[in-house]
């Protein structure tokens, strides 16, 4: 059994239809996965001006699943009153928050988001940041946010010593990018969740796993995008020496 | 080699990839093997029986991966046929052509039929809709090749490197030779694959591949309720771990094992040359479900 998918949401996408992002599907689809539970975040809230509203919606709809599914709201730290919501959410036992700095426009030597980088560890809860929601190639014309950059990843893993980064939904480039921009510390600092890695032939997800290694990596779907089983596919099809890897699920579970 | 011993990741039965590509020496990729190497073991691990692949000329390395030169484009189907050759099993030929080199074009797509080619592979040399790609889709036909042809889901703009087309332009070939089939390639390949399906829904001749990176939910359930079961081909282009994927989703999502046998091998079969893809393969009434029936 897969201990966890990090990297899940519930609700509605703004840009086009997604079939029942519900909890009650994403629970059963868990189920037929063989998955023991997921890190859920509410997917419209990357594009509200204020994660609040749908912050509420999050623990409302979690309620009834909370011991499969765990709520990682948002917070923008440019938003007054974000040091009180981080607050709140640490009294709800979150495991991680989500900040989507891209959408936000808040550029890699934003403060704020190095002040939530460092609240996060103070905190002990992970920093989730999502490199991209949608191909660039497909994108609705109103979505205009660029793809998560390097430079504010490797900033944000040199703000704090106590900073926990799991950043979603990057290919292998900008992982190369960032791990080895970074010191042997702040590198550890970092981890990644392999739903937009490739597989065969080209072996990307094979060549990271031996190169950055399997235990910066965690186990990461972004449903209900994307097909739950495509992670799942490109572990199986790992060469021998590499299968059954000791991701890092260790760390956030 | 096969490892006899594990069970197919997409399950017991035929599997035909119809978006396949290999490199060669001349792509300036000094692991150009190993990349091919790669292919063909995660097809193995998949269960993928047969390969239909092409080359794009060079890759880009001395001529343009679009806008291939007639010499690199020559080059570049020698390859593929070669290793057809060293693979008669597995692996199956589509001849490459740029359609702006009209003669040589031409002229190729017989010389790689007699060589063993079974389709046609037109990229992003010429817009689909233009004059020049009907003598192709002639030739094409007179073979009884299908022609897979590149496709920008919703192509917006021009992109630099090719002169993309989507399924209007597409659509608009495959309504003047409605003789031929024609693969719309990779729905999950890049663009917005949502405006594919009502371009093509009422063209016939037209297939579409599963293949490409691209993963969203309810891109299956979309495909199928445009075209149904009996006009989508399987394959993987540049991501083998997405069309496994894409395999394990169409299963769970209520297809009858007979709409999946269409979509894994059946309409393929039908769409190339008789006999072109398994003669040597599969026995008389063979059926992926539960094998060998009178």
């Amino acid at each position: 059994m897969i201990p966890l998918d990090a990297n899940t949401f519930i609700g509605p996408y703004p840009f086009r239809s997604v079939p029942h992002p519900d909890p009650a599907i994403l629970v059963s689809v868990l189920a037929r996965e063989d998955i023991a539970s997921a890190w859920t975040g509410h997917l419209p809230s990357a594009w509200h001006r204020d994660p609040t509203h749908g912050n509420e919606i999050l623990f409302q709809e979690l309620e009834p699943f909370r011991d499969k599914l765990h709520p990682v709201p948002a917070i923008r730290p440019d938003w007054p009153g974000w040091e009180r919501a981080l607050r709140n959410a640490v009294d709800l036992r979150v495991p991680a928050i989500r900040a989507y700095p891209s959408q936000w426009r808040l550029g890699a030597e934003d403060r704020g988001m190095l002040s939530l980088a460092a609240a996060c560890g103070e905190a002990d809860v992970t920093l989730v940041l999502t490199t991209r929601f949608e191909d660039l190639r497909q994108r609705h014309w109103m979505d205009a946010a660029p793809d998560l950059g390097g430079a504010a990843i490797r900033a944000l893993a040199r703000v704090d010593r106590g900073a926990r980064i799991l950043v979603t939904a990057a290919g292998r480039g900008l992982i190369e990018e960032v791990h080895w921009g970074l010191t042997a510390d702040e590198r550890a600092r970092v981890w990644w969740d392999i739903s937009w890695i490739w597989g065969p032939p080209e072996n990307d997800l094979a060549h990271l796993f031996s190169t950055v290694g399997a235990s910066r990596f965690v186990y990461g779907t972004q449903w209900p995008l994307r097909l739950v089983q495509s992670p799942r596919a490109n572990l199986e099809l790992l060469p021998d020496d590499l299968r059954s890897p000791p991701l890092a699920a260790s760390v956030f579970t | 080699m096969k490892t006899p011993e594990r069970l197919p990741l997409a399950g017991p039965g035929l599997l035909i990839d119809v978006h396949a590509h290999f490199m060669h020496a001349g792509c300036g990729r000094s692991h150009w093997r190993t990349i091919n190497e790669s292919r063909l073991a995660a097809g193995d691990r998949i269960g993928i029986s047969v390969h239909v692949a092409s080359v794009l000329g060079s890759w880009g390395h001395t001529s343009p991966t679009y806008f291939p030169s007639p010499q690199d484009v020559s080059v570049g189907n020698d390859a593929m046929l070669a290793l057809q050759r060293d693979e008669p099993a597995r692996v199956r030929t589509y001849v490459t052509v740029n359609p702006n080199d009209r003669r040589h074009a031409i002229e190729e797509i017989a010389r790689c039929a007699r060589a063993g080619a079974v389709g046609v592979k037109l990229a992003a040399s010429r817009r689909a809709d233009d004059a020049l790609v009907d003598d192709i889709a002639v030739a094409a036909g007179e073979h009884g090749f299908p022609i897979l042809h590149h496709i920008w889901q919703h192509r917006r703009q021009d992109w630099p490197g090719q002169e993309a087309s989507d399924g209007v332009e597409l659509g608009r070939l495959a309504a003047r030779h409605p003789g031929v089939s024609f693969i719309l390639a990779h729905i999950g390949g890049g663009g917005d694959y949502a405006h594919t399906f009502p371009a093509v829904r009422e063209l016939p001749n037209i297939y579409l591949d599963l293949s490409g990176s691209g993963v969203d939910r309810g891109m299956l359930d979309d495909a199928l309720e445009a075209v149904g079961p009996a006009r989508l081909v399987w394959g993987c282009d540049l991501t083998m771990e997405t069309g496994l994927a894409k395999l394990r989703a169409l299963s769970v999502i209520g297809l009858s094992l007979d709409d999946l046998e269409l979509i894994r091998w059946r309409n393929a079969v039908d769409i190339f040359p008789s006999g072109s893809l398994l003669a040597s393969q599969v026995p008389r009434a063979f059926t992926a479900s539960g094998g060998a029936s009178a």
